[in-house]
């Protein structure tokens, strides 16, 4: 029994070395923790600074469970043995105060965070911060510039440094809006107006998907979010322009038709308020929008 | 073993207190039922998608009038109570029966209400302001419709078997019960119909 | 327009057409499979003619001790139909990669996490716990029976419902594939017509209220029975537990409840509680849900917290260290487990103070939880503590849980949570969690309490085997989610890009699966083994670890009135200090003439309607579902008719049985 406790004991400290190792090794391939934009930086910070607040107790926690349990067992009779000693007030007031003390520190840090990082807070900077409108659809994403008269599905660009400003919405169950390279979620729901301000430090590619199961094609609501220079991105948007495909509301309602893995797709926008009758048709009925849902 | 004498009852023999207190640790949970549903009704009470408000459907003197009418219920359903051992059977079968016809009375008041509602148009099915007053005023009702069956079932075993502690355990619980659900209809009645009506 | 008259009804047989036998090869499989286990049990009891013995001496029983030990083989069943469920999406997310989809349609993925995730919470871990609940109870407080034995069996057959109808849409339609939380409007009627989310309410509900019933059941139980000089000062930290424990039942039972019920309401009758137009709010929903959802979490662990205290007081040989502060904060976790429900759903927008309070609240939790710990440690401090299979669950525990716990206040500054919420991170929080607290405390009280409940102890070295294979297998099936929730893998997925990286990581996790299945393995076999080997373990004193608490100082298992005299607990640790006394035996105090519980199939017959309900219900068959409800009114009266539902046992009866069982023990 005391061989295989050793044996697992080196086992379980071995791994657990070799498995921090690796995540410090391999952290450029960690979304969360090697991000691309500002927000996603502050939130590792975060992240970072809370992990090590909480070794500081779970360390000597583990370290105490393994000497004590060692020390004590039954077998070691040169142990003192104080079957009836079953307090300390010293000793309680040690483990109610100092993790008390350590849920101030995070608390504060919670609280500094929640208003610095509202995902409803606009990202201060010099430049024109760009507005995209996005739509979760069953199960692709439709991405609106209202400024631009464009819109696309399932790929967006964005020019770098410069702050993008979403408003999330759905015409389709609850979904959530996430690109773990740039920042944090927000859920996108039908009849509701979420928003969200990301940043990208440099230009890059970066993988997007839906974080909230919303039917049978939910795996297949992946996007690219593109940032590029903003040379790249005017002709990006000048290119989409002249392009024959509109999204008129015709062509709208046949996209929320449900379909999955749908490869990307570009359109003028039709009609400028699409984004708000979007939402108002959840508020009222609309002549024209289809409201339309199904499974398959 | 220690020296403390040893008087302890068989817990058997204790039941009436038992029953007694379960049904009030029941009747909490009913509580935060009703609660959940009160705070839905709160969330949804203006949720009515461009259709008629509270204060347009409610008809206040006729809602006071069903508490007025409940309220006495409770009243004689206690007065059945009172001194019960000590008391013919017929005296708390007349008091039962009172409380039965004005629980009745009640529930029809409350199903002529719907009825108006529902051929007004306006159903369950129409807004979210509606589900939630259909289903919270419902589910009180549905209460008192269980509690007059109830009563039925301990009148027709008290009038067969007589008066013994059974009896007259499930009836202290049938009263707690019909005190309760007065209890939840003064908050519905405030939160829907004062509250809504104004 | 009405949901209902959507739908083509048949006047008989509601929505029930053919078309819900069919399945794909893998449902149909396992259906059958099932089928064929019912079979054969049913010509095993025929050919060893113990129908009789079943329904005399087990499902009309109102015996605490038998009702729990059938709330246990339900339990363990699904635990098995859990893992299995669980070892399925493994494969498929090792298999659906790139342009291969995996061998599971997107649809039928879906339902295996929601049957995973609802199996798990609900049949496993809510089974074991009214099943030790009843076990226990009693005896370690004392007491012959639980308040109120009919509504005790009342409740374990509304809970058998519950799984019977999860069993069943496996058969004939198909169950629910938005989660196990089920959130509109995917959950409505819009998005979700088919009968699985009809199933998943149903099911649910019908065990929702079984629950209910034990918690208000247990609850008088432990106020009202008692056994003399047990204040509550007095009583085994486990009982403690179980009390905390039943307030959030009483307390967060009725939200689900009432929001399953609007749900169906939606569902069924077209209502607009939770659907995205007509004004409705499936915000409310995911408030309502998880103001249940976050107590049911804690309902699932403070139990094995309970079962920790008494295992390392035991094989500590030593008291409990902070009995007092033990119990503070135990109801700390209680009451402020009310108040931290909207950490489920910092993303949904509830703004910078409220996300904040409430993540704030949620970080409070891990003080008296630490506490806890710090006061399980300093009881094997200075102590002597012998690593028996119990002991091992309980450091497996330190570690998992811990690492579990971490990562859950770290989820709880909000900022951080917009990053992982809904990803495998989370999926690796909550598992390190639930294995690592509610599984390994239920695994050591299964080794702790199986001599009390069965008679003969389990294998040690077998129970080992098992353990170190759950413990290495949990870690390498989840640490690798933590690290693949950060590299942006969002829960639920049954397919991904070979570009992502993610599969190296999933295959480790497959890996940790199959590890822990072997574990599984181990712990079948034990069983057998112990089963085989039953003489050589047999407890023949009733107190195989030289226990603490009351529960020791009956026979193992006990007889069915547990005590023929009731004791008398002037301490905590009320059995260790009547043995410091000189405690020799069952004592010959005089016997006196006592009450017991006659059977009643009215439990049983309760259950088979309600089943017959729930089913109508799905299908909406609503000529059946108006008759069993009157016929479950009709069983209802027909209980409250009963005027004979005691039987006595006479001292000298009592008498006769104890010297009968001391005979039989000691051949």
């Amino acid at each position: 029994m005391h061989k295989n406790l050793k044996l697992a004991f080196f086992l379980f400290l071995i791994g657990s070395l070799v498995t921090i190792g690796l995540i410090y090794f391999f952290s450029a391939q960690i979304a969360v923790l090697s991000p691309a934009g500002m927000i996603g930086e502050k939130q590792r910070s975060l992240l970072m600074i809370s992990v090590y607040v909480m070794l500081l107790v779970v360390v000597p926690v583990f370290i105490l469970t393994f000497f004590i349990a060692w020390k004590y067992r039954a077998s070691n009779q040169k142990a003192k043995y104080s079957p009836e000693w079953d307090q300390n007030h010293t000793a309680e007031i040690i483990w109610w105060g100092i993790p008390l003390i350590i849920i101030v520190v995070l608390g504060i840090l919670t609280w500094k965070g929640c208003h610095d990082l509202d995902p409803f807070k606009p990202i201060a900077s010099d430049r024109k911060p760009l507005k995209i409108q996005v739509v979760a659809l069953q199960w692709k994403w439709l991405f609106i510039y209202p400024e631009q008269n464009i819109a696309t599905v399932n790929f967006f660009e964005f020019p770098k440094e410069t702050p993008v400003e979403f408003e999330v919405t759905a015409d389709a169950p609850m979904n959530s809006f996430w690109i773990p390279r740039l920042g944090g979620q927000v859920y996108a729901m039908a009849g509701m107006r979420s928003k969200l301000s990301l940043i990208a430090n440099g230009e890059g590619s970066y993988y997007g998907s839906s974080a909230n199961i919303s039917g049978e094609g939910f795996a297949g609501m992946k996007f690219t979010a593109q940032s590029t220079t903003q040379e790249g991105f005017d002709q990006w948007v000048s290119s989409i322009q002249q392009s024959s495909s509109v999204l008129t509301l015709d062509a709208y309602n046949e996209l929320v038709e449900p379909s999955s893995y749908v490869p990307p797709q570009f359109f003028k926008l039709g009609s400028p308020g699409l984004f708000d009758d979007i939402i108002m048709k959840y508020m009222m009925p609309m002549k024209g929008m289809h409201s339309r849902g199904n499974r398959s | 073993m220690t020296a403390h004498p040893k008087k302890y009852p068989d817990p058997h023999h204790d039941v009436a207190s038992n029953t007694i207190f379960g049904f009030w640790v029941y009747l909490m949970t009913d509580c935060v039922l009703f609660g959940a549903l009160f705070a839905t009704y709160a969330v949804l009470h203006n949720s009515t998608y461009g259709g008629p408000t509270a204060h347009e459907l409610f008809n206040l003197p006729f809602s006071l009038a069903e508490s007025l009418i409940l309220l006495v219920s409770s009243f004689t359903c206690g007065m059945a109570l009172v001194n019960a051992p000590n008391k013919p059977l017929r005296r708390i079968l007349l008091w039962l029966g009172a409380t039965f016809l004005l629980g009745a009375v009640f529930m029809g008041m409350e199903l002529s209400e719907f009825r108006r509602l529902i051929s007004e148009g306006n159903t369950w099915e129409s807004n979210a302001f509606l589900s939630s007053y259909f289903t919270l005023i419902g589910t009180h009702g549905l209460h008192i419709i269980a509690g007059l069956m109830m009563l039925v079932v301990f009148a027709i075993q008290m009038v067969r078997r007589g008066l013994n502690p059974f009896i007259l355990r499930r009836l202290t619980c049938l009263k707690m019960y019909w005190n309760f659900l007065y209890l939840i209809w003064i908050f519905t009645f405030t939160i829907v119909y004062l509250i809504g009506a104004k | 327009m009405s949901g209902l008259a959507a739908i083509q009804t048949s006047d008989i047989f509601g929505r029930l057409t053919w078309d819900a036998f069919k399945h794909d090869a893998i449902e149909a499989s396992v259906g059958v499979g099932t089928l064929l286990l019912m079979v054969f049990l049913i010509v095993f009891l025929t050919y060893k003619k113990r129908w009789h013995w079943l329904w005399n001496e087990w499902l009309t029983s109102l015996d605490h001790k038998k009702i729990g030990i059938m709330y246990l083989i339900v339990s363990g069943s699904m635990l098995f139909k859990g893992i299995v469920d669980a070892a399925m999406m493994r494969a498929q997310q090792i298999l659906s990669v790139g342009d291969s989809f995996g061998y599971l349609s997107a649809p039928h993925y879906q339902q295996i996490f929601t049957a995973h995730g609802t199996t798990m919470v609900f049949f496993v871990a809510m089974g074991f716990i009214a099943g030790i609940f009843n076990i226990i109870v009693p005896l370690q407080i004392g007491a012959r029976d639980v308040a109120f034995p009919f509504l005790n069996s009342l409740s374990f057959w509304l809970f058998t419902v519950g799984v019977g109808l999860l069993m069943v849409s496996l058969m004939i339609g198909n169950f629910s594939g938005t989660g196990w939380v089920g959130y509109p409007p995917l959950s409505g009627l819009k998005y979700s017509p088919d009968v699985g989310v009809d199933y998943w309410i149903w099911s649910l509900q019908i065990s929702g209220v079984g629950t209910l019933l034990t918690g208000i059941n247990f609850f008088v139980t432990i106020f009202k029975m008692r056994c003399p000089g047990m204040t509550l000062m007095k009583m085994p930290m486990f009982i403690w537990a179980v009390l905390n424990t039943l307030v959030l039942i009483a307390f967060s039972f009725p939200i689900l409840t009432a929001t399953l019920g609007m749900l169906s309401l939606d569902r069924m009758l077209g209502m607009h509680f939770f659907t995205s137009d007509f004004g409705g709010n499936p915000m409310m929903y995911v408030n309502l849900i998880w103001a249940w959802g976050h107590p049911e979490v804690y309902i699932l662990v403070l139990p094995a917290f309970g079962i920790f205290s008494e295992v390392v007081a035991t094989f500590s040989s030593k008291r409990l260290f902070g009995y007092v502060s033990m119990v503070w904060a135990i109801a700390a976790i209680t009451f402020l487990s009310f108040i931290v429900w909207l950490h489920h759903f910092f993303t949904m927008g509830a703004g910078p103070k409220v996300n904040a309070f409430f993540g704030i609240m949620t970080m409070v939790i891990a003080i008296p939880t630490g506490v806890k710990i710090f006061n399980w440690l300093f009881t094997m401090y200075r102590g002597r503590v012998q690593f028996t299979t119990p002991i091992l669950w309980f450091l497996g525990f330190v570690i998992i849980f811990t690492i579990g716990g971490m990562d859950g206040v770290l989820m709880a500054v909000a900022p951080v949570d917009f990053q992982v919420h809904n990803s495998l991170f989370l999926i690796a929080h909550f598992h390190s969690v639930a294995i690592g607290g509610v599984l390994f405390g239920f695994f050591a009280g299964y080794t702790y309490w199986f001599p009390k409940i069965f008679g003969f102890k389990l294998d040690e070295k077998l129970g080992e085997y098992a353990f170190f294979c759950w413990f290495f297998g949990v870690l390498a099936a989840f640490i690798p989610l933590y690290v693949l929730g950060l590299m942006g893998a969002t829960r639920r997925l049954d397919h991904y890009d070979a570009s992502t990286g993610w599969f190296p990581l999933f295959a480790i996790a497959a890996f940790g699966v199959l590890l822990v299945l072997v574990g599984i393995g181990f712990q079948v076999h034990q069983l057998l083994y112990s089963i085989k080997h039953r003489r050589k373990n047999r407890d023949i004193t009733g107190d195989p670890w030289n226990g603490r608490t009351l529960e020791w100082s009956t026979l193992s298992p006990p007889p069915f009135y547990n005590f023929a005299v009731i004791p008398q607990a002037d301490a905590r640790d009320a059995f260790w200090e009547m043995k410091k006394e000189g405690w020799k035996g069952r004592g010959d105090e005089p016997y006196e003439e006592i009450h017991m519980p006659k059977n009643s199939p009215l439990g049983v017959f309760i259950g088979g309607l309600s089943m017959a309900l729930g089913f109508a219900l799905v299908w909406h068959i609503f000529w059946l579902a108006a008759l069993s409800l009157l016929a479950i009114l009709a069983c209802i009266i027909v209980r409250l008719s009963e005027e004979h539902t005691e039987y006595t046992l006479s001292a000298s009866e009592m008498k006769r049985i104890e010297k009968e069982i001391e005979k039989r023990h000691h051949t």
